[in-house]
């Protein structure tokens, strides 16, 4: 089974990465040690070669920086209640799995949000139907059907946030028309 | 001189805190009664509390071609953290770690049923197509 190329050009955002990576770890910038990254970003990115990653080549870096600030808060909030869970709630807690439908069919997408819920207050994702496309997550502390809805409304709200920041136009406009509705689509 | 007075205060606080969330992990452990909360507390406390001892190495390194190491620690930390709970959480869901009791409302298990039945219905409905298959080969 043969795997489609990707051009250099797409591959590019994270082969900067790569070597970013590279000059951090050797504490070094100079431009031979940089050069000497490159090479070795590119032969790792042919050998190693993994299914690409489908960038939208949207990044609003404003709204990333926004959103960055938001989820650093929601770390540590959901540091100090899974705390305060455990040490009051501990054993006698009670938590539900539940279905979270997406927007996006994007695998950048469904990934992003899948590990930003993992890191915010009270969810944890369980499994991933990339087809429909559906989160199945586990919440803590979930006692009735009101705070269901409402973590439902927060992951997709988390999701919205995701493609404001670097989703494709098309997503962009399902999103702005759906909240200029008021409807939230199911 | 207080400037550093000032740092190395912010130090202690980041240490302490961050020391903290690692107690908070280890107190989920052992309090909580199921495979999925306790990913939970080995989630969550544990991605702060390594965030407030980098901060707390930066304030006192103080070295800006440090930095990027630290923060790729940490990078790689919010990448990695999610998806070893998720594999821990998704094999435990569909092994005996599930404990329906502890769920208010699991709308997963009516999925993973249709799929596993699906899966043991599967292989005999491909043996009757090769059956059907053989005369016409």
């Amino acid at each position: 089974m043969s795997r489609q190329r990707i051009s250099l050009l797409q591959e590019l955002p994270l082969l900067v990465f790569l070597v970013l990576v590279w000059g951090a770890l050797w504490q070094d910038y100079s431009p031979g040690n940089l050069v000497f990254g490159a090479l070795i970003a590119v032969g790792i990115a042919r050998i190693f070669y993994l299914p690409p990653v489908e960038l939208s080549g949207r990044f609003n870096i404003v709204l990333a920086a926004v959103f960055a600030g938001i989820f650093l808060k929601d770390v540590v909030v959901a540091s100090f209640q899974v705390f305060y869970l455990a040490a009051v709630r501990g054993p006698h807690i009670s938590n539900a799995v539940i279905a979270v439908p997406l927007r996006s069919h994007s695998d950048l997408m469904i990934t992003a949000t899948g590990h930003v819920i993992s890191l915010i207050p009270g969810s944890l994702v369980v499994e991933v139907d990339r087809a429909t496309p559906m989160l199945y997550i586990h919440v803590l502390n979930v006692t009735s059907p009101e705070q269901v809805e409402k973590v439902r409304a927060e992951v997709r709200a988390t999701e919205a946030w995701l493609i404001r920041i670097m989703g494709s136009k098309e997503e962009v406009a399902a999103l702005a028309a759906e909240s200029s509705q008021g409807v939230v689509a199911q | 001189m207080s400037g550093d007075a000032i740092l190395d205060g912010l130090t202690m606080a980041c240490l302490l805190v961050g020391a903290l969330m690692s107690l908070a992990a280890a107190i989920g452990l052992l309090r909580f009664p199921d495979l999925m909360s306790r990913m939970h507390a080995a989630t969550k406390p544990q991605v702060l509390g390594l965030l407030l001892m980098l901060a707390a190495v930066a304030l006192q390194m103080r070295s800006w071609a440090l930095l990027p190491v630290l923060l790729g620690a940490w990078i790689f930390q919010l990448l990695t953290v999610p998806v070893s709970a998720h594999m821990v959480g998704r094999a435990g869901y569909r092994t005996k770690h599930r404990r329906p009791d502890l769920l208010t409302v699991d709308e997963l298990n009516p999925v993973v049923a249709a799929a596993a039945k699906d899966l043991a219905g599967d292989p005999e409905d491909d043996g009757g197509r090769d059956r059907g298959g053989d005369p016409a080969v």
